[in-house]
């Protein structure tokens, strides 16, 4: 085999492997976008609720031995009560107040869960002590990991579009993120439609955290790896946009993947971070930003 | 139908409304004019919830409005076309439509209503698939309207419908106020546009600084010199 052939494979593998993460990255943007396209407030803490809902994925799984569906559903229902919790106790009380007074408490939140979390767990990294195998394609290694966490995550978006396309809950939704004022003149409740809306929030956040304990290990603090770019990719295509967080996810995620190809993987992060920065220069009102 | 008695509203400390008394009885066309800032727009706020009366009484067919939450008052029967129409932009005609049609007392008769509505306007059939944001003024004052009769209310009110249109397009927003009319429906309908809102109305109100000055059938309130004072204050 020839040199180039070899090198066209390893990008191809890089390309694959990015398309796979920026389908989990855009899974994790959906629900923070969701969250603040209706509500107008930015959940700082949302890759906490990630974080607790992988612990929760590690003892239901790994020590109580539940069958990994039954945990999987009990995930998913727990954070988006934990969403619901988190609106009515946080966000409901401070919706009149300034903006940065509700990214504070929302912050607050952050260290608030990731001190419990440390206390309640300790600090040690915890798995679900589960090794899905590799699919191996002609010379391209891709793991099922992976794979099943871009096909859930893919299913899942497509049933929320659904949702919000073809139900009057859904259509109410991205009626409120156009013009919440006069949403009682149509007879909608806004405060049952936040509280959906954090459900909704919160419950995707419970399938992120499903879908990445089987690709990272679980401790206090694996919510920075995820928080961060969940928020610079809502940023990047426009926050509250969905459809530019879709986008955004896989610009960023094959930045990183083919990025990493050349250097490191670390690399790969550099140069995302980077055109992010560069992106708010030459478009700071997002890929997919109206310009006012 | 709709009673209003010795009504004030306003936005904080800042009253707009001083004890406003009106009725709309079944079948009438019934307008409001007078000058900008006359409180107007807080006149129809105020009756269809969006901003709570600090004093008096509101009734609809005997139900009290003040009583009401804000997101109920519609499945009593009114609907009301905000200024400048408030459309979401970004959906298309049809799914501004189901907005009008959430009510639980709604929903049953979506189609039904679709049928009313785009039998009423049949540009908006054909524009049913675009984004609502990018039609002409005149099709998005359409839309509003068609937005607020898919509740299929009993009262429409109708704020400022010519407001920031083409000379042109004022004509045909009256003829389509004419139209929905022709059905039987009640309307409260605010306007500075005087003379063209007149034509339209069976009675009308003259409110100046937040208080009702004058009122008559549409032909009194035009023998008289009160609408050229409350305009001219002269």
């Amino acid at each position: 085999m020839n040199p180039s052939a070899v090198f066209d494979i390893y990008l191809l593998e890089a390309v694959i492997n990015g398309v796979l993460l920026g389908g989990v990255l855009a899974l994790l943007s959906l629900g923070l976008n969701l969250i603040f396209g209706v509500i107008d407030v930015v959940w700082i803490c949302y890759a906490e609720l990630i974080m607790l809902g992988m612990y929760g994925m590690y003892f239901l799984f790994t020590v109580y031995h539940a069958p990994i569906w039954v945990a999987a559903i009990l995930c998913v229902v727990s954070v988006a009560i934990l969403g619901v919790l988190l609106h009515v106790l946080v966000i409901a009380p401070l919706l009149g107040a300034a903006p940065i007074n509700q990214l504070l408490a929302t912050g607050g939140v952050l260290f608030f869960l990731q001190s419990a979390a440390t206390v309640l767990f300790g600090i040690e990294f915890k798995n679900l002590g589960l090794r899905l195998p590799v699919l191996k394609v002609g010379g391209m290694f891709v793991s099922y990991s992976r794979l099943l966490a871009f096909a859930a995550a893919l299913i899942s978006m497509v049933l929320v579009y659904l949702w919000l396309t073809r139900t009057y809950t859904g259509t109410a939704i991205r009626a409120i993120a156009q013009d919440r004022q006069i949403m009682s003149l149509m007879g909608v409740d806004s405060r049952r439609i936040y509280l959906v809306t954090s459900a909704l929030g919160g419950g995707l956040a419970g399938l992120a955290a499903c879908l990445l304990v089987l690709q990272y290990d679980v401790h206090p603090f694996v919510g920075l790896s995820f928080g961060p770019i969940t928020f610079l990719i809502c940023v990047l295509g426009s926050l509250g946009n969905f459809v530019g967080g879709f986008v955004a996810a896989f610009v960023f995620a094959e930045i990183i993947s083919v990025g990493g190809l050349y250097l490191d993987l670390e690399w790969g992060y550099v140069f995302a971070f980077a055109f992010f920065i560069v992106m708010m220069f030459v478009r700071p009102e997002g890929l997919m930003g109206r310009r006012s | 139908m709709l009673e209003l008695r010795s009504v004030s509203a306003g936005y904080g400390t800042f009253q707009a409304l001083f004890d406003v008394s009106l009725d709309v009885k079944a079948g009438e066309a019934v307008g409001v004019i007078g000058p900008n800032g006359a409180g107007k727009t807080t006149l129809m706020r105020a009756i269809s919830g969006l901003i709570r009366s600090t004093s008096g009484s509101i009734h609809l067919e005997g139900s009290d409005l003040a009583a009401t939450p804000s997101h109920r008052i519609v499945e009593l029967g009114i609907a009301h076309v905000p200024e400048s129409r408030r459309l979401f932009p970004r959906m298309t005609v049809e799914d501004n439509l189901r907005m009008g049609g959430f009510a639980p007392s709604a929903r049953p008769k979506f189609r039904q209503q679709l049928d009313v509505v785009y039998e009423l306007f049949p540009r908006l059939r054909e524009r049913q698939r675009q984004l609502a944001g990018s039609m002409s003024g005149g099709e998005q004052q359409m839309c509003a309207i068609g937005r607020a009769l898919m509740s299929a209310p009993k009262l429409l009110l109708l704020d400022e419908p010519s407001a920031g249109l083409a000379p042109v397009l004022v004509e045909q927003v009256f003829e389509l106020v004419k139209r929905i009319r022709a059905g039987g429906l009640t309307v409260l309908i605010v306007e500075q546009n005087v003379q063209q809102v007149l034509r339209v109305v069976n009675r009308a109100y003259l409110l100046k600084a937040g208080s009702i000055r004058a009122s008559g059938t549409a032909l009194e309130l035009q023998a008289t010199d009160t609408i050229r004072e409350a305009y001219l204050g002269v």
